[in-house]
């Protein structure tokens, strides 16, 4: 992974030395809360319900181990024991002090880590495909430009006070995992006839109160002038987006108002005097980028492990687990590994301080000391020996990190909702963690296959209720939770929105009327068919029907 | 309002003249956009020094034609977290070639000052006690810059080069 050279270092240490003089200009009454409040969020640095939530970036959602130990480090010492993990590949602490805060980011640029537009009305963190570098489906790695474009946008002179967040996100594979068209900006890394690798941009994906897929307004874009053209889209949405109503400010709205072709135009146009200027990639600082990713020193291995197929046939439960958390690797005998950080009845996306520093651990003796974060709220190791499978899972299991639930109905998404957040409806994470207990048996759970669950505790949509194959959100009716279920979201490169089924629910209400909706679908599906696919075959009625059909 | 340029505290020349009101003889004066658009003629005429005040929503493409007559263009930050006129300036230097004063005007501090070099401002209506230590403090506090601006200074990437 990207390793920071002396530059990169010094500039996180300059910006955590700059942070802590602004929080002793804010203890001293020197800065209102009005002026400190975009300082602090441009740190990552919220103000919750109880306390302060710091967000970490995980550029892309790769971390080491060095990493992953000081975030440990961080929970024990100026947190409750525990992180999250959020939906855009990041850590996020929810109980810091003020006070802490200096010394928490020094410690972070010790390792290369900040809290840097991980909030505000700025560029956020960068994300990507959780497999990238490694799947079997990819094209190119996207990590080089996530990391060239993390750079560019580190505190970019014009863009640090946008109308509103900005999200980039970036694939490079045949199969969509990084929700392209659900952001401000997506990038599908694709070659063009002439075998000459580019992106095609989407702009205007988003969620929240208004969705909207992301519309592709270019087919190609070379990759040398990806941050040229990315200057373009974000100098015209700088110039326009709306700042008149926070609630209409994403770029989304925007492209919806003008229109994506006349919004594209006036890329263009801007793109015209930038393109072939100072941002042009130069070849080198590319290829630099391009060593830190260079594949580790992997074994030459045999595709099928012999050691793995007998050890699956004597242990059901790990064949288990191999059936639901592995994907396909680049490279024969090895595997990519899924672990769950979303076990049954448990809060989606937590770690506990001791969980971290157990899978740093495994993660030194079995994937080269790296692992990645995914924005469904889980982690990956990317690079497994087949032979090693069954060793590593032995060494989940006693953690809580073993539950073989990826891609299934209990492997939500979910938001921190009434627990944390001040602008939440309703609770979030006791109802994931109820529909999570009554879809328990495992069996079961494989029987209905793949089903993205996602959840939010308001219209804000951080749990992406949107592009859940169901999608569920907290809405506020006469002071009582109440919530509302969505149908046919999906978040890949066939990017649907889900649509809302009929009145609200209850929070008993709601884990029955899920249970319909799947048993409708047990019912009615044909032969290989999945979830969504069903749904898109025969639309809302039959759902609707089961679920609201009053009890006989 | 104290007036920072290039680091020193300068007594502004330069007189407002908002909406309306009567242009004072022999003044530097700074007017609003639409004063420049009706009155150009009239003010070109005039000896002593000119600039003009644009507001955020206003696009610096509206003057782009008559830079050669202004000695200053200031761009208006209504409230601190409105970033648009960090594009004007941009657009002003690197697009226009503007080499006059580019002045940061409404709700500047010591905060924004790093951003607002970079974009192409050289000059700051600044709120503070001590304009000149905000300056100093605002130049000890990065040194490091990823991205290329009209400004010149040299990016990360073109210091790895070297
Ligand atoms: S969706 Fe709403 S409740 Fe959930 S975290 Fe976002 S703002 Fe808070």
């Amino acid at each position: 992974m990207y390793r920071y050279d002396e530059y990169d270092r010094e500039f996180v240490e300059q910006r955590a030395k700059q942070f802590a003089r602004q929080v002793e200009r804010r203890l001293a009454g020197e800065l209102s809360e009005e002026q400190f409040l975009p300082l602090r969020l441009m740190n990552g640095l919220y103000l919750q319900l109880h306390a302060y939530m710091l967000r970490i970036n995980v550029p892309y959602g790769c971390l080491n181990t060095t990493q992953l130990r000081k975030l440990a480090h961080i929970a024990r010492v100026y947190d409750k024991g525990y992180g999250h993990w959020t939906t855009r590949q990041n850590m996020q602490f929810n109980w810091i002090k003020l006070d802490d805060m200096p010394e928490i980011l020094l410690e972070l640029a010790s390792v290369e880590m900040h809290g840097i537009q991980s909030s505000g009305n700025c560029i956020r963190n960068i994300t990507a495909d959780e497999y990238a570098g490694v799947a079997a489906d990819e094209l190119e790695d996207p990590r080089v430009y996530c990391e060239l474009l993390r750079q560019w946008s580190s505190l970019h002179p014009e863009f640090s006070f946008l109308p509103r967040k900005f999200k980039i996100a970036i694939t490079g594979a045949r199969h969509d995992r990084a929700a392209v068209l659900a952001h401000d900006i997506g990038l599908r890394l694709h070659e063009n006839d002439s075998g000459e690798s580019g992106f095609e941009v989407f702009v205007g994906g988003g969620l929240g109160r208004t969705p909207f897929v992301g519309k592709s307004i270019r087919d190609f874009v070379a990759t040398r002038d990806i941050l040229a053209y990315c200057e373009a889209v974000l100098r015209v949405y700088n110039q326009l987006g709306r700042r008149d109503n926070k609630f209409k400010a994403r770029i989304k709205i925007l492209v919806h108002e003008m229109g994506a072709a006349a919004f594209a135009e006036l890329v263009e146009k801007e793109y015209e005097f930038i393109k072939d200027g100072a941002l042009e990639l130069a070849k080198e600082e590319v290829e630099r980028i391009r060593m830190h990713f260079a594949p580790p020193a992997y074994e030459s291995l045999p595709d099928v492990s012999p050691a793995l197929e007998s050890q699956k046939a004597e242990d059901t439960a790990f064949a288990t687990w191999c059936k639901n958390q592995l994907a396909a690797h680049k490279q024969p005998g090895y595997a990519i590994v899924n672990i769950s950080c979303t076990p049954i009845g448990k809060p989606p996306g937590d770690i506990a301080c001791d969980q971290m520093e157990a899978l740093a651990d495994l993660a030194d003796e079995f994937n080269f000391g790296e692992l990645r974060v995914t924005h469904n709220q889980n982690l990956v190791f990317t690079d497994i020996r087949k032979q090693d499978l069954h060793a590593l899972w032995q060494k989940l299991v006693p953690l809580g990190l073993s539950t073989p639930n990826h891609g299934l109905i209990t492997d939500t998404i979910c938001c921190p909702g009434l627990d944390y957040c001040a602008l939440a409806n309703a609770r979030s994470i006791p109802l994931a963690e109820k529909i999570s207990e009554r879809f328990a048996d495992q069996e079961r759970q494989e029987e209905i296959g793949e089903i993205y669950l996602n959840l939010s505790g308001c219209i804000n949509a951080c749990g992406h209720h949107h592009v859940g194959h169901i999608g569920i959100v907290g809405v506020d009716k006469k002071n009582s939770e109440l919530y509302q279920l969505m149908l046919g979201g999906s978040a890949d490169e066939n990017a649907s929105l889900g649509k809302i089924l009929g009145p609200g629910f209850d929070e008993d209400g709601i884990v029955n009327a899920v249970e319909k909706v799947v048993d409708t679908y047990l019912e009615i599906r044909e032969e290989g068919e999945k979830f969504i696919d069903t749904y898109r075959r025969v639309g809302p009625g039959p759902f609707k029907e089961n679920v609201y059909r009053a009890p006989a | 309002m104290p007036l920072l340029k290039d680091g020193k505290l300068t007594d502004d020349p330069f007189v407002y003249v908002d909406g309306d009101a009567e242009i004072p003889a022999d003044r530097a004066i700074i007017v609003p956009l639409a004063r420049w658009k009706s009155d150009r003629d009239a003010l070109r005429g005039r000896s002593a020094g000119l600039g003009v005040r644009l507001k955020s929503d206003e696009s610096p493409a509206e003057i782009a034609d008559d830079l050669d007559s202004l000695a200053v263009v200031a761009l208006d930050f209504p409230v601190f977290k409105d970033g648009r006129s960090y594009s004007s300036a941009r657009l002003l230097r690197e697009r226009y070639g503007y080499q006059g004063e580019v002045r940061a005007v409404g709700d500047v501090g010591l905060e924004q000052l790093h951003f607002m070099q970079r974009a192409g401002f050289d000059a700051f209506e600044i709120d503070s006690d001590d304009p000149e230590k905000d300056w100093q403090t605002a130049q000890g506090d990065v040194s490091i810059w990823y991205q290329p601006t009209g400004d010149g200074r040299p990016t990360v990437a073109q210091q790895r080069k070297s």
